[in-house]
């Protein structure tokens, strides 16, 4: 009798080494990114875009072409891809801060020009590179390197729900939020960023996939800490669900 | 019998020139130069360039994008530099100084791009009239980190043409954002350009192994600025400075009129050259022997030609619309051996002929003085 090889690792992810701290959520979506552009065969065409932050250094995982971009500017860089390669998949890969604080308004304008771009939104409501500061997304209450009282709504204001504003676009074909802290979540995160990229792949415009995302180390909890901090809190403000666009 | 139906495009003679704004000329030379993706956002004195982009590049086929700021306009042609092609976005001061942190990464990531900035007073808001008060932020790099950029000052429209193109070869041979630098008159003024510096030449241009266009039988390719292992970065530094010594070494431009036997050497760039050259000019009739050296590249600055002509002028004059900027290489080009003097107007201020023959007549009478010899206390 033979074993069968059921699962190995995608071909788009190099053998590398982590640098990513335990408990962390990168990993699974980068992981999860190259099963999805191995099974739609799309390796040799995809351009992926790095950002500022934990996830700076991805192209040391990724075995495709990958850019770096400014913070904040994934999608105008994705953009000015698009535009030259439209037959190329493209797709930028931004943490909270650099989708939902520096870059709101490049992320804003790329999704309602409709580019057919697709956006990979990791959302830990935290600054991770830097050290832990508040971002656009950290919770009400949250303690962070700069809010060290707990997020006030009267000085820091509310948790931006970027999504749900992005949702009202028209240039918006298809986005939804998932999350990746327990498995059966981690199987509907594929299934989200594969019709994420399918949408680019029919032409149909910007898709983006919010991702809720673990980062034990800087919320100071362990990793089923973290599970449970999305559990019981993250999700009850941002629940997850597709926002536009639908399942097929 | 065949009847003979006459085109009527073919009596309309061939215009051997066309009357455009510098603005216009500049995206025309863009087109020329296969520029693929223009990105641009509205401010004046540079309008026209982005209004006739958004016509000539659909026209071809090619990508204009109207962007939400100067930060995606030049990320946005740092995404087409990228893949590959060649892009070119523009501006006025205030959206130059936004546009520096793409150009800062343009650099690192060693992209060519062209940025047109058609100069305004400052700083902040300033005005909307003609300056030439962001020297500094063309010639020193302008954003972080330690890297230059070409800067290229045309000072008529033709040559606005001339340089755009130029401009696109370099940004090509020397993997780097380049400058093309003019100021308000330079956009706005009308003049005729002949129809043959549009011509697209068949040059091929420059493989780049290096872009992201999938990684199809080969390697992947990797573009970025970040190096963190120990050294790494001195290391690419070094490498950037070794090319900006290459880049001074072939690329310096300037144009020299009445140096030959000059005792007093202007140096101006841009319109306010053209302005000197008048007041030279007029400085020889009276018998006053004024020449003029005019920097095409602001950086590579022409340092030696300042020092050969050192050799035999008594004194610089350096004229600018700004408060006193490019002076600052001339004295570092002059190093101490003649006197470099200065007349400035700024905030929108036009240097008259009169102005600048006066301040020079100034200089060159200061020369008869009786020098007492100086006593020290």
């Amino acid at each position: 009798m033979t074993a069968k090889n059921i699962f190995t690792r995608p071909k788009s992810l190099r053998d590398v080494p982590t640098h990513y701290c335990p408990g962390c959520g990168h990993g699974i979506v980068h992981s999860l990114i190259c099963e999805v552009i191995d099974e739609l065969n799309i390796r040799e065409k995809t351009i992926g875009i790095a950002p500022v932050g934990c996830a700076v250094l991805a192209y040391d995982y990724w075995d495709f072409d990958v850019t770096e971009a400014a913070h904040g500017r994934p999608p105008a860089v994705a953009t000015g891809i698009k535009r030259i390669l439209p037959s190329n998949i493209v797709f930028t890969y931004q943490g909270d801060g650099d989708l939902a604080a520096i870059g709101t308004a490049e992320t804003i304008h790329a999704a309602n020009r409709g580019e057919n771009i697709t956006t990979i939104f990791v959302n830990n409501g935290i600054y991770g590179m830097t050290g832990g500061q508040m971002a656009p997304t950290t919770l009400l209450k949250q303690k962070t390197k700069t809010t060290p009282f707990g997020r006030d709504k009267i000085r820091e204001g509310y948790p931006l729900k970027i999504s749900e504003m992005l949702a009202v676009l028209d240039g918006v074909a298809y986005l939804e939020r998932v999350s990746v802290h327990k498995p059966a979540n981690v199987r509907a995160a594929k299934r989200a960023i594969k019709r994420a990229f399918k949408t680019q792949i029919e032409k149909k415009g910007f898709s983006m996939v919010e991702v809720i995302s673990m980062c034990p180390v800087n919320w100071g909890t362990s990793c089923e800490g973290a599970i449970k901090w999305i559990e019981d809190n993250i999700i009850k403000y941002y629940p997850l669900g597709i926002l536009r666009g639908d399942k097929s | 019998m065949t009847k003979k139906i006459r085109n009527p495009k073919s009596q309309i003679p061939k215009l051997k020139y066309t009357l455009m704004t510098g603005n216009e000329a500049i995206g025309e030379a863009a087109v020329a130069a296969g520029c693929r993706l223009y990105a641009g956002y509205p401010i004046t004195p540079q309008n026209e360039l982005t209004a006739y982009m958004s016509k000539r590049m659909v026209e071809e086929g090619r990508v204009f994008i109207q962007s939400e700021s100067e930060l995606a306009a030049i990320n946005m042609v740092f995404g087409a530099s990228v893949a590959g092609a060649r892009a070119m976005t523009s501006s006025s001061s205030p959206g130059i100084s936004l546009k520096q942190e793409g150009i800062s990464y343009l650099a690192g990531c060693e992209l060519p791009a062209v940025i047109v900035n058609i100069m305004r007073g400052g700083p902040g808001l300033g005005n909307i009239a003609p300056a030439q008060s962001d020297y500094f932020q063309a010639t020193r790099g302008g954003g972080h980190g330690d890297y230059r950029t070409i800067a290229l000052a045309p000072s008529s429209v033709e040559e606005a043409v001339e340089l755009t193109r130029l401009a696109f070869d370099l940004a090509d041979k020397y993997r780097g954002p380049v400058l093309v630098i003019g100021d308000g008159i330079l956009g706005q003024m009308m003049e005729p350009v002949k129809n043959s510096k549009f011509e697209i030449r068949n040059s091929k241009l420059l493989p780049k192994p290096w872009a992201l266009t999938g990684a199809k039988g080969r390697k992947p390719n990797i573009i970025r600025s970040l190096y963190l292992k120990p050294g790494a970065l001195e290391e690419f530094n070094k490498k950037l400075q070794r090319k900006y010594e290459e880049i001074k070494e072939k690329e310096t431009r300037f144009e020299e009129a009445l140096t030959r036997d000059a005792e007093l050497i202007i140096v101006a760039y841009g319109t306010t050259s053209r302005i000197a050259k008048a007041a030279a000019q007029n400085l020889r009739k009276k018998n006053k022997k004024a020449g003029l050296i005019r920097p095409i590249t602001l950086w590579p600055f022409p340092d030696k030609a300042i020092k050969e002509v050192a050799k035999n002028a008594k004194a610089f004059l350096v004229v600018e619309m700004s408060n006193g900027q490019m002076v600052e290489d001339v004295e570092l080009a002059a190093k101490g051996r003649r006197p470099v003097h200065f007349y400035g107007r700024s905030g929108g201020g036009v240097p008259t002929p009169e102005e600048i023959e006066k301040e020079a007549l100034k200089v060159m009478s200061s020369w008869f003085v009786d020098k007492k010899p100086r006593t020290t206390n």
